[in-house]
């Protein structure tokens, strides 16, 4: 009694701590995940105004084995609610256990790395608090995105029981994995592994569920988010799955205690692999070096830019259904004279280039990150020069740019071709996409042009992209000027397989791309590094 | 260079006259001088913020100087950086490592990108340096970090080092292996230039040294030449009233409060001041070498003054 109250000394200060510390955080949190879904309803109400509208909606999705698998089992979908749990649950409920896996890491597992808890464990404070603490944070947060969510249907007119089952779901979800971070949080000493752990757990409770619903629904009982899907919100709500995931926590909670009670601060239930005692051959030259350093980031943006791609292609041959017979969604579309679905895979390989541009920036900005973090400097003291240097990163920010677009345009085609288009349309999909090579190509000229000319001001590369975004996805709805649709690289590619392929504004935009590199070079050889 | 004298002189290693640098507003480098000779090991002192770094940084070419003459192994080391840094090897005073590579590797990727790996030193000075090659750099602390650091410029075979604080975070054992280290380097005839505020591991190590404070060059020659500055501080309690010091040779900075006596001397007439005390009945007597700072606001405190006074603001000599 005595020993476990004096194991939680301090955990209301601490708790206030972090609640002061990462207020901006937490409030961004919740208060996107309620907005997506206030979103979702209100647009779901004024997409289909009618009960016509709903039953003809519930009609294209219940046969559609994509949008299943992307949101979760039909049910209840002639009905707004269940509309919206269908629109918003599967990325709300994957958002909700993202924010809860993301603040465990950081704030036990981070803290532990950084040294900051040895600091907090020296004072007065007991050996269990810190970890209560950030665990009381998590579960607020996630008590508040349940009720935001309840409050914001209930204020939409919905079914009381249907919201409240709703919003509990995403309460009970993000719990589940809280807990689950905790376990992870102790398994290794790096926060990153942390992360990956959870992250991976996160995703095949995604694909897992996603095979259970295509089929009849058994496999949905082993994922975490096939539980809270199963209590059929606005869909004649049932209680009792909220058991397997209580259940669940229990045992994960006394899984963590248990690892927590067997390690020392700072180390993890596994040892860290040793590192190599000598280097590979290839990493001998700055190339190598580049690649080693930037080959994790570029699988990662890999499998995002892959999964965005296949889940585009998978619902390229239902769109006409989909969209058919709804007036706005079609005008969203349609550009030109081209059929629906080429204008849908043409805007989808736009999208994934726009993505893909990310990776573009920050692979280019590893540059930068070197030099402030003194790694340039001991590098630039032996026989590399500048320009080898940065070319270097350049190759690997270049060649991934390629990579990226080639998995987009095997991807979109593939899946395509698959669930009807035919494995033929592949090889026009993959150049379609790589159309889009010297658009991003530019983007890492605008970047390393930065770094070279104006180094304190890299993060105009950034805002430039989310206005090349809002450009590319709101462009034509919200009217905007063509002198200002032009400055984005992306719209000045042909809308390729929508509109016919033109040679010129590539070779336009690879010139501009080879001078802002060649800008870059003279602004890096001339200024100081560091 | 004058006819006569610069025939029979060899180039020396490094040659810096007159090196200015701004950071905006700030002059880190204010009219430096510096002259390395081939083959000596110069100490290159200074307190925190005088520029140590800045020189470096503009020897290796990695900042370009506003004035003055810099060469560097008879070279140009903003234009000719590739070329130069072949024959050089460079430490710096926070070795910031990749927090994936190993230590080995980053061993590994140093001597090769200077083209001189050198597996058995390599392995030798591992295991003199007692370094785990196999831990991820984020894993290492910071004496280990300087150690990788440490490891992959004495590996090499360059004619050159450049060495930036390289001991800060090393524990007293290391710090004597890397004393051995650099007395064999010097053996062999290369150079050293060893930046560091430590005093007694420039005074075990240089041939020659220079001092510099806020940009500028105070003072450079032999050790021997340099020994007024290692100065005792001491502080005494005598029975009798303490006089007859005013007149000593080699006494500084004296401050007598009754019995109680403080002074800085001369290590040349440590002797005879102690001696002049224990005539008077020492009572307590505390004395301690100065620290290097401590050295620098004695020897430079009128200067200082002078040179607030006179700029009437706080000037930030980072480096």
């Amino acid at each position: 009694m005595t020993s476990a109250a004096t194991d939680l000394t301090g955990t209301a200060v601490l708790t206030r701590f972090i609640a002061h510390r990462d207020r901006v955080r937490i409030v961004v949190w919740v208060a996107s995940i309620a907005a997506l879904v206030a979103v979702t309803a209100a647009s779901v109400k004024g997409l289909y105004p009618t009960q016509a509208d709903l039953d003809q909606a519930a009609l294209a999705s219940n046969g559609n084995a994509a949008a299943i698998a992307f949101n979760g089992p039909a049910q209840g979908l002639d009905t707004v609610g269940g509309e919206v749990a269908f629109q918003a649950g599967a990325i709300g409920l994957v958002m909700v256990a993202l924010m809860s896996l993301l603040m465990v890491g950081r704030l036990t597992r981070g803290e532990e790395e950084t040294g900051r808890l040895e600091l907090i464990r020296s004072l007065p404070v007991g050996s269990s608090a810190p970890t209560v603490a950030a665990s009381l944070t998590v579960a607020a947060m996630n008590v508040a995105v349940g009720a935001l969510v309840t409050l914001t249907l209930l204020a939409l007119k919905q079914p009381a029981a249907g919201s409240f089952t709703f919003g509990v779901s995403f309460t009970m979800l993000g719990l589940v994995f809280m807990c689950l971070a905790l376990v992870a949080a102790q398994i290794s000493e790096n926060t990153r592994v942390v992360y990956g752990i959870a992250g991976s757990v996160l995703g095949a409770s995604f694909v897992v569920r996603a095979i259970g619903d295509i089929g009849d629904g058994t496999v949905s009982w082993f994922s975490p988010i096939g539980w809270v899907q199963k209590t059929r919100p606005f869909a004649g709500e049932r209680w009792w799955p909220f058991l397997t995931t209580i259940a669940a926590m229990a045992c994960l909670l006394a899984v963590a205690g248990a690892f927590a009670s067997r390690r020392d601060l700072g180390a993890g239930l596994v040892q860290p692999r040793p590192g190599r005692r000598t280097a590979s051959p290839s990493l001998g030259r700055p190339l190598g070096l580049a690649v080693r350093l930037q080959r994790g980031s570029l699988v990662g943006w890999s499998l995002g830019v892959l999964l965005t791609a296949v889940a585009y292609g998978s619902i390229a041959d239902s769109i006409d259904d989909f969209v058919r017979n709804n007036k706005t969604l079609a005008d969203m579309f349609t550009a030109g004279g081209a059929s629906l679905t080429q204008s849908y895979l043409a805007t989808s390989l736009r999208i994934l280039a726009l993505l893909g541009a990310g990776f573009a920036i920050q692979s280019t900005l590893r540059l930068r990150s070197e030099e402030t973090l003194l790694h340039a400097e001991p590098l630039l003291a032996t026989p590399v020069s500048r320009r080898r240097w940065a070319m270097s990163h350049l190759l690997v920010a270049c060649g991934g740019c390629v990579v990226l677009l080639t998995l987009a345009g095997l991807a979109v085609g593939l899946s395509y071709g698959l669930v009807g288009g035919g494995v033929g349309v592949v090889p026009g999909l993959l150049a379609d996409a790589l159309a889009y090579v010297p658009a991003m190509w530019l983007m890492v000229g605008i970047t390393f042009a930065l770094i070279g000319l104006l180094p304190r001001l890299v993060i105009a590369a950034w805002v430039f992209l989310a206005v090349c975004f809002i450009i590319g996805l709101l462009g034509g709805l919200l009217g905007l000027p063509g002198w200002l649709m032009d400055v984005s690289p992306f719209d000045q590619v042909p809308l390729v397989p929508a509109a016919p392929f033109k040679a010129v504004p590539l070779v336009i935009l690879g010139v501009l791309a080879l001078s802002l590199y060649w800008a870059g070079v003279i602004g890096l050889r001339r200024r100081d590094i560091g | 260079m004058r006819a006569g004298v610069g025939q029979c002189h060899v180039t020396p290693a490094i040659f810096v006259s007159g090196l200015v640098k701004t950071f905006g507003p700030t002059r880190a480098l204010d009219g430096l001088d510096l002259t390395v000779e081939t083959g000596e090991v110069h100490g290159f002192l200074g307190p925190n913020g005088a520029g140590k770094t800045t020189t470096i940084r503009v020897l290796l070419g990695l900042i370009r100087a506003d004035a003055g003459e810099v060469a560097l192994l008879g070279g140009d080391p903003w234009r000719d950086a590739v070329e130069l840094h072949r024959r050089l090897a460079y430490v710096p005073g926070d070795v910031s490592l990749w927090p994936k590579l190993s230590g080995g590797e980053v061993i590994d990727l140093f001597a090769r990108l200077r083209g001189d790996l050198d597996q058995r030193r390599r392995d030798e000075l591992i295991e003199r340096f007692e370094l785990d090659p196999t831990k991820r750099a984020r894993t290492y602390s910071k004496g280990n970090r300087q150690k990788v650091g440490l490891v992959a410029a004495l590996a090499s075979t360059a004619e050159l080092l450049i060495l930036d604080e390289p001991t800060s975070g090393l524990d007293p054992l290391m710090e004597s292996v890397f004393q051995d280290c650099i007395n064999e380097i010097k053996a062999q005839g290369r150079t050293v230039l060893l930046s560091s505020h430590i005093l007694a591991e420039v005074e075990a190590l240089c041939d020659r040294v220079t001092i510099i404070r806020a940009g500028r060059t105070q003072q450079t020659g032999t050790l021997s030449e340099l020994r007024h500055l290692t100065r005792t501080s001491i502080t005494a309690e005598t029975t009798h009233a303490a006089q007859g010091l005013v007149d000593l040779a080699g006494v500084h900075g004296l401050e007598i409060n009754g019995n109680h006596v403080r002074f800085d001397v001369d290590n040349d007439h440590l002797d005879t001041a102690v001696r002049r005390l224990g005539e008077l009945g020492i009572r307590s007597l505390v004395s301690h070498p100065p620290t290097l700072e401590e050295l620098f606001l004695r020897h430079y405190g009128d200067e200082l003054a002078r040179e607030r006074a006179l700029a009437h603001g706080d000037r930030g000599d980072r480096q």
